[in-house]
């Protein structure tokens, strides 16, 4: 049943369009415009502006990963609990906001959020003092946990749904609280979803820099901004490498720190 | 009572992941362009659609993109599963790991190394460059749901098939095909999915003149949004919801499709 040798297409392909990529990346990263050795671009990192930028992307990215695992976890028990067949309606009704264009309903939330926007006419008809939240990282947090959150809540579920039933009452029989079972139980148990979720919000929302120009009014930067323009508007390659090298160096170890938690490795993507 | 915080969650849940979805349905019957104010109802965004040539242009390219790299993909994808299965644990191990790159990394490295490398190698930017990006971001997934299915398929049926007298390519079309195919059509859609929706790749790899929807839409970010495009998401969300609903209507067999 097959050759290995129907792998070498997609070897030939990875080898040429996702190494050589990548190896061109610490190329440019590592010199300077004559070409000569430098480590001038990724040192570029410590100064205020960009360490500034890599901090914040790193503090919203922490903060939107835990409020997307508080909000998924419960949402994906209570989708198990009233599926009973894994492609059941109720679970695509999840999924399909994610075939409107993600720039479209990000934008979407600009017109809601923004300060004549649909959130303050209604605290305003209530009479509440209407609040400034677009072109602040409350937004921008905001724009994340919305566009990320399926990606959380599908791996938890996915997980959860293998989980046998007889595991959960064998734990009550044996005289386990609800409370209990949950921590000692189910939640170990779903730990590979819950590792596949967070990495799967984590790194799109430490290196986005649509949802900062969206919701952040452009006046925000994030690691993902300072590094788009240096290849756009600066066209400074070599710089934006360098920090590319920087930001892949902090992924490497949050997945690192991340695989001590999922020891099979297991993929519940 | 814990009944009842159940579906308040839900509902609170499903308000949250579709308000967006309904601002822009009811904005793209508004007669004002305006994003706060209602005009009244009117429906010349529709109208507009059909003359809009930018925005048909860029329709027509996101889906040949989709269309074109999902299905290579799929083909590359597959015949790569079948080689993997045969190859030895550490062979296995480094194409696997290879295999996750795209699917880790951030989406803007990804984009700035092909970039970077097509612009290098003195190939230039283009839809051409823009279709090689979003297969090569494609076959993961691929793999990733044909893999475990082929993991399941027994070898003997297929040995079977042989000893009778198919031969292997009869064999693999009669027999073993069948048994992938709902892995191979999952990650066909998730192919798809992904590169409809993708941004930021398309961004770093296309040439000038080149828009997907999602290179459109930023590019009008700061001029305003016609809300022509609003009425051609509507419609695309529409028919998905619709799809979505007649393929569950029908009876369905456990595991089809979306695993």
């Amino acid at each position: 049943m097959g050759k290995k040798s129907f792998a070498l297409p997609y070897v030939v392909w990875m080898i040429g369009f996702t190494i050589i990529p990548l190896a061109m990346i610490v190329f440019y990263g590592l010199t300077d415009n004559s070409g000569a050795f430098t480590l001038d671009n990724v040192a570029a990192i410590m100064t205020a502006e960009h360490a500034q930028a890599l901090w914040l992307s790193l503090g919203l990215a922490l903060i939107s990963t835990a409020i997307c695992l508080l909000l998924a976890y419960p949402l994906a028990m209570i989708l198990k609990s009233i599926s009973k067949n894994r492609s059941s309606l109720i679970v695509f009704i999840f999924i399909l906001p994610m075939w409107m264009n993600s720039l479209l309903r990000t934008m979407a939330w600009q017109t809601i959020l923004s300060n004549q926007g649909i959130l303050n006419l209604v605290l305003e008809f209530l009479g509440l003092p209407t609040v400034q939240v677009i072109n602040t990282t409350g937004a921008i947090i905001f724009g994340m946990v919305y566009d990320f959150l399926p990606f959380m809540v599908l791996p938890i579920y996915n997980v959860l749904i293998k989980i046998g039933q007889d595991k959960v009452e064998a734990a009550r029989d044996l005289g386990a609280n609800g409370v209990q079972t949950f921590f000692r139980v189910t939640l170990p148990l779903s730990m590979p979803g819950v590792v596949s979720g967070i990495t799967m919000v984590f790194v799109p929302a430490m290196t986005t820099f649509v949802i900062s120009t969206l919701l952040g009014g452009g006046k925000i930067l994030l690691i993902g901004n300072v590094i788009e323009q240096a290849f756009t508007s600066g066209s400074n390659w070599h710089l934006g490498s360098g920090l590319s090298l920087v930001l892949m160096v902090f992924i490497l170890i949050s997945m690192a720190i991340l695989a001590k938690y999922d020891p099979e490795g297991s993929n519940v993507v | 009572m814990k009944n009842a915080m159940k579906k308040i969650y839900l509902i609170l849940m499903l308000f949250y992941l579709y308000a967006p979805i309904m601002v822009l349905v009811v904005l793209s019957f508004n007669e004002s362009r305006s994003r706060v104010v209602w005009g009244g109802f009117s429906l010349k965004w529709y109208e507009d659609l059909f003359t809009n040539s930018m925005i048909l242009d860029a329709l027509k390219t996101t889906l040949i993109i989709a269309l074109v790299s999902a299905a290579v993909a799929t083909v590359l994808g597959t015949l790569a599963c079948l080689g993997i299965n045969r190859m030895r644990k550490t062979p296995r191990t480094i194409v696997m790991g290879m295999n996750n790159i795209p699917m880790m990394n951030a989406e803007i490295v990804t984009g700035i190394s092909l970039m970077l490398c097509f612009v290098a190698f003195g190939i230039t930017l283009s839809f051409k460059t823009v279709l090689l990006a979003h297969i090569t971001f494609n076959v993961p997934y691929v793999i990733l749901s044909v893999m475990p299915r082929l993991k399941q398929t027994e070898i003997n049926v297929y040995e079977a098939a042989v000893d009778l007298g198919a031969t292997p390519v009869y064999a693999f079309f009669k027999v073993v095909l069948p048994d992938l195919m709902p892995g191979i059509l999952s990650g066909f859609l998730m192919a798809f999915t992904m590169s409809l929706d993708d941004f930021v790749i398309t961004h770093f790899t296309r040439g000038a003149g080149v828009n997907t929807l999602s290179t459109l839409i930023y590019s009008e970010v700061r001029r305003g949004i016609k809300p022509t495009m609003y009425a051609l998401s509507t419609l695309m969300f529409v028919s998905v919801l619709v799809l979505l609903i007649l393929v569950n209507v029908r009876p369905q067999k456990k595991g089809d499709i979306i695993e």
